[in-house]
């Protein structure tokens, strides 16, 4: 129990995930933000495995599940098909892992953001598939081993940037879009309470450590989480109506080192690689600041 | 009651209009696309009181569907070819999850090579995916079976989705005499959707759940008796329609023509049997005891009522707009068996694939070919 948010539980325990799981933290905090009155389409991933293994369910809401890349576009239909009952009252969440989200559903999800359908989309962003082990997907970090890409003699992880799914999601003229981490909950529940009050498609990117994905310590996933943020690595911000806010200026920010090293995934980096992702990572936040202090509309 | 000439494609909208749907997902393949901007004009119109939802793909479309379909609403899309294929993965999670809708198919060919013209490869090789699947013949016969494929549909002893078949071009963009059915008339034929589960966050509940090796047959067995179980259900629909609107089509599920006295007939889907009523005609005249089957549904597959057409025949010669490749037409392998043991010779041949047209004289050559015990071909 956090001070200030919601006793109500609307994502039941007794679900499947692993300890440590970060992605049923984010979901269970989502919903407590949410209420009651939503109706959540998920992607296929981990977390519909993990909480509908029938004939059990961790769904105190209702919640369809159809496909993998399709969270956004049955969302659509669900919005649509609700306002035709005069249910414009009910918001209708789609959840989808980094995969569902970053590649394989981004097509719908695009289609969604442009026919400005009234749905708010939470993206689980852990960096990989990890429901089917841990593949590379487009928000795999830069230098990262993933299964499909292991670092090896030739080559020494992934070698491109994560895709910037939100900065994309906000160039479609979207109304609010932010990126979160399980390690404020607060922030979570503050977003999310935001999103929900807007008409139309928003989007809400929560940086959730996968242990199991990570190769970290499960009773250490919180501080790596915070790891990332306190290093800059995963930015927190808003952009409502194209205005970039950072919500969380990190000032005196931690070596992205702190946090490569403290997950078995980036275990083979060499000091050339960690120099390089550091450069990556003051480039970026350089370039988010210098969104968020021009002040003008994406 | 108007009667009017039309072209299939707008009778289609009209007939999809007359059913109200709520939610309209679509997206836009030749030769489907007059379909929908029929309904864009209706929605644009205010004729129709739905939401029409422009996704940026057939899977998208689909996905609309389902999602619509799943908090309790009427939904319509239509599709063909490689947006049919395109569909594909969400065919049997629409059929799976039990949730009815009716979706109108202008069946095209598949590519490669491209082609935007007509054969069945596009729904046929869906025909395992738990949708009722019903081919026409005629414009009028279109109106009539989108009307009732959504009684059927929506039955809640069957919930599953439907496809109406038509020929692209040979068919949708054909104009031709047909009766629109008033309103009221079909208001008093088709009640408003009663769905069995909805979305409703007052009465929450799980659809779509992981199911492990303990469940998944059960499910599947359920879904299978659903489908079987619509036999008599399209029956008793289409009987209640033809006596309503005084149009019938065989008993629903298959139509015979001719077939009283016959030894050979053909049987086939769709446009090509209203060129067969012209083969049996001619050959009848030179005294060929010949008629012709056009079957209706093919999934569910009416087995008795085939049996029962086909019993005093000695020779069936198959009409298949479709080849599974590496063996032989689908619709021939489904008659064989329907017949296996029954003694007639049940021959079959490839026709009309890519927009050919099967002319009188090809379908002629079929139905004499079991006289001289002739092997089935492709008719080219």
């Amino acid at each position: 129990m956090i001070r200030g948010l919601p006793e109500e539980e609307y994502f039941a325990p007794g679900h499947r995930a692993c300890a440590g799981c970060g992605g049923a933290l984010a979901l269970r905090h989502v919903l407590k933000a949410t209420g009651k009155n939503i109706v959540v389409v998920q992607a296929t991933g981990c977390m519909e495995v993990v909480s509908s293994p029938y004939p059990e369910t961790s769904w105190r809401v209702p919640w369809l599940h159809v496909a993998f890349e399709t969270a956004a576009p049955t969302a659509s239909g669900v919005a649509r098909a609700l306002k035709t009952q005069g249910k414009e009252d009910v918001k209708v969440v789609a959840f989808g892992g980094d995969g569902a989200t970053f590649d394989i559903g981004f097509g719908g999800i695009s289609g969604t953001f442009e026919r400005n359908e009234n749905i708010m989309y939470v993206c689980n962003e852990n960096g990989a598939y990890m429901n089917t082990g841990m593949q590379r997907s487009s928000a795999t970090p830069f230098g990262a081993s993933a299964s499909t890409m292991p670092a090896g003699k030739k080559i020494p992880g992934k070698k491109e940037l994560k895709k910037p799914v939100a900065l994309i999601l906000a160039a479609h003229n979207a109304p609010y879009v932010a990126t979160a981490s399980v390690c404020d909950l607060n922030d979570i529940n503050r977003k999310v309470k935001k999103a929900m009050a807007i008409k139309g498609p928003t989007y809400i990117e929560i940086n959730s450590p996968c242990p199991t994905g990570w190769y970290c310590d499960s009773a250490k996933a919180i501080e790596v989480a915070r790891l990332a943020m306190q290093t800059r690595i995963a930015p927190m911000y808003e952009i409502e109506n194209g205005k970039v806010t950072i919500t969380h200026d990190i000032t005196e920010p931690k070596p992205v080192e702190e946090y490569l090293k403290a997950q078995g995934r980036f275990k083979h980096l060499s000091p050339e690689q960690i120099k390089e992702i550091q450069g990556q990572v003051d480039k970026e936040w350089a370039k988010l600041k210098k969104l968020q202090d021009a002040g003008c509309e994406l | 009651m108007a009667e009017m000439v039309v072209e299939a494609s707008m009778a289609l909208a009209l007939g999809a209009k007359l059913c109200r749907p709520k939610v309209v997902s679509m997206y836009p393949i030749t030769p489907q696309t007059h379909i929908v901007e029929r309904l864009a004009d209706f929605i644009s119109n205010g004729e129709l009181d739905a939401e029409m939802i422009h996704a940026e793909s057939e899977h998208s479309a689909m996905a609309a569907m389902i999602g619509a379909a799943a908090t309790g609403v009427r939904t319509y899309t239509a599709t063909c070819s490689q947006g049919f294929a395109l569909m594909f993965e969400l065919l049997p999670i629409m059929a799976g999850n039990r949730l009815p809708g009716v979706m109108s198919v202008a069946n095209r060919a598949l590519s490669a090579p491209i082609n935007i013209w007509n054969d069945h490869s596009d729904a046929v090789s869906a025909r395992d995916q738990g949708w009722i699947q019903i081919y026409c013949e005629s414009t009028q016969e279109a109106i009539d079976t989108t009307i009732q494929l959504y009684k059927v549909s929506e039955d809640h002893n069957v919930l599953l989705p439907a496809m109406v078949c038509i020929d692209g071009f040979t068919l949708s963009h054909v104009c031709e005499r047909a009766i629109v059915p008033e309103q009221g008339e079909v208001d008093e034929f088709l009640p408003a959707f009663k769905p069995f589960v909805t979305l409703d966050p007052d009465k929450p509940v799980s659809i779509g759940p992981i199911s492990f090796p303990n469940t998944y047959m059960e499910f599947k067995k359920q879904q299978h008796d659903a489908i079987m179980g619509a036999l008599p259900i399209i029956q008793k629909v289409h009987d209640e329609y033809a006596k309503k609107f005084g149009r019938a089509y065989g008993n629903g599920l298959i139509e015979e023509y001719r077939m009283k006295d016959a030894e050979r007939a053909i049987i086939g889907m769709g446009t090509l049997c209203g060129t067969g009523r012209i083969a049996v005609d001619e050959l009848r005249a030179k005294g060929e005891k010949v008629g012709m089957i056009k079957l209706r549904s093919l999934r569910p597959f009416p087995v008795k009522e085939l049996q029962k057409i086909a019993k005093n025949l000695k020779g069936l010669s198959v009409i298949d707009r479709h080849v599974s490749m590496g063996f032989e037409g689908p619709l021939c392998t489904d008659v064989r068996s329907a017949l296996y043991g029954s003694g007639i010779e049940v021959n079959g041949f490839i026709a009309g694939l890519g927009g050919r047209d099967i002319t009188v004289d090809r379908l002629q050559k079929a139905l004499l070919s079991t006289k001289t015990h002739k092997q089935g071909e492709w008719l080219l």
